[in-house]
């Protein structure tokens, strides 16, 4: 068997995450190191390192798919790997995180009021004021920290649904990190 | 002696998630440069743990083609 590391612990952190959102809505923002390192390592160093070690995510849904054997392990549909798919995710990801900023500026433009709710699947609203007293900070930093939360929520769900449907890993073959990072390595293998 | 049987990857398919380098058991699988992983032939077993995990399903067990 390997040796296990530090890092192969993460996926408590991806536990915490949503823990710690739940009671105070305003920790969402520490998902930012889960979009920033990635891109960090993929950019500065030309790996997947995050993917292949330190994604708690990853690691999570291989704990419960693999560990606990909550995954079905039938091999998931040719579309989900291809390179239409993967991309187009990415954009259509890319345009939902874009919108959660644009929201984020209205509310701290005064244009908008804070929406104290999450939104699961960019669809269905969820009440979620209990995790927020209004006017402990400026109402964006609290307004992105509902928007972070509700696309790291719903993108954990796809996951676990998938994981279930299909093999424990089964995100990773469109997550829109992984889909980013990969773009990037091959980009810089490109250029030398 | 080397086993009947190897890994080989579908670099095109391949999403360099690492999935299939925790699961080898001989650890001849590695994530080249964040692009794609490879198979180190010479350590491979053919086992297919690896092509079992893979959520890209870019891992095939093929005949090993002796040179
Ligand atoms: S593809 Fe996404 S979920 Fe999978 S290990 Fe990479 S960042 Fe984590
Ligand atoms: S077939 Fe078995 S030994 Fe060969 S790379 Fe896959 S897991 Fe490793
Ligand atoms: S598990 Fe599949 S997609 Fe992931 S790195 Fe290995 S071959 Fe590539």
């Amino acid at each position: 068997m390997k040796k296990n590391h530090w890092y192969d612990y993460l996926w408590i952190w991806s536990i915490l995450y949503f823990a710690l959102g739940f009671f105070n809505i305003l920790f969402a923002w520490l998902g930012l190191i889960d979009f920033l390192l990635p891109l960090i390592f993929a950019a500065a160093g030309g790996n997947k390192f995050f993917c292949n070690s330190l994604c708690g995510r990853g690691q999570l849904l291989n704990k419960l798919g693999s560990g606990c054997k909550l995954s079905r392990g039938k091999p998931s549909p040719r579309w989900f790997s291809s390179k239409g798919f993967r991309y187009g995710f990415l954009v259509f990801f890319l345009a939902m995180f874009g919108s959660m900023l644009l929201q984020t500026y209205t509310v701290a433009a005064g244009a908008a009021s804070l929406s104290e709710a999450i939104k699961l699947f960019w669809t269905f609203r969820v009440p979620w004021d209990w995790a927020y007293t209004a006017g402990f900070v400026p109402d964006w930093v609290a307004q992105f920290s509902f928007g972070f939360y509700s696309l790291m929520l719903t993108s954990t769900l796809i996951g676990l649904i998938v994981m279930v449907l299909y093999r424990p890993r089964s995100w990773c073959a469109f997550c829109p990190m992984g889909t980013m990072t990969q773009s990037i390595c091959k980009l810089k293998n490109r250029a030398g | 002696m080397l086993s009947k049987r190897l890994a080989a990857i579908d670099k095109g398919r391949c999403v360099a998630c690492g999935a299939c380098v925790k699961v080898c058991p001989r650890s001849a699988l590695s994530v080249f440069r964040g692009c794609y992983a490879q198979v180190d032939g010479d350590l491979c077993v053919g086992c297919g743990r690896c092509a079992g995990v893979c959520p890209a399903g870019s891992i095939n067990i093929k005949e090993r083609v002796q040179a």
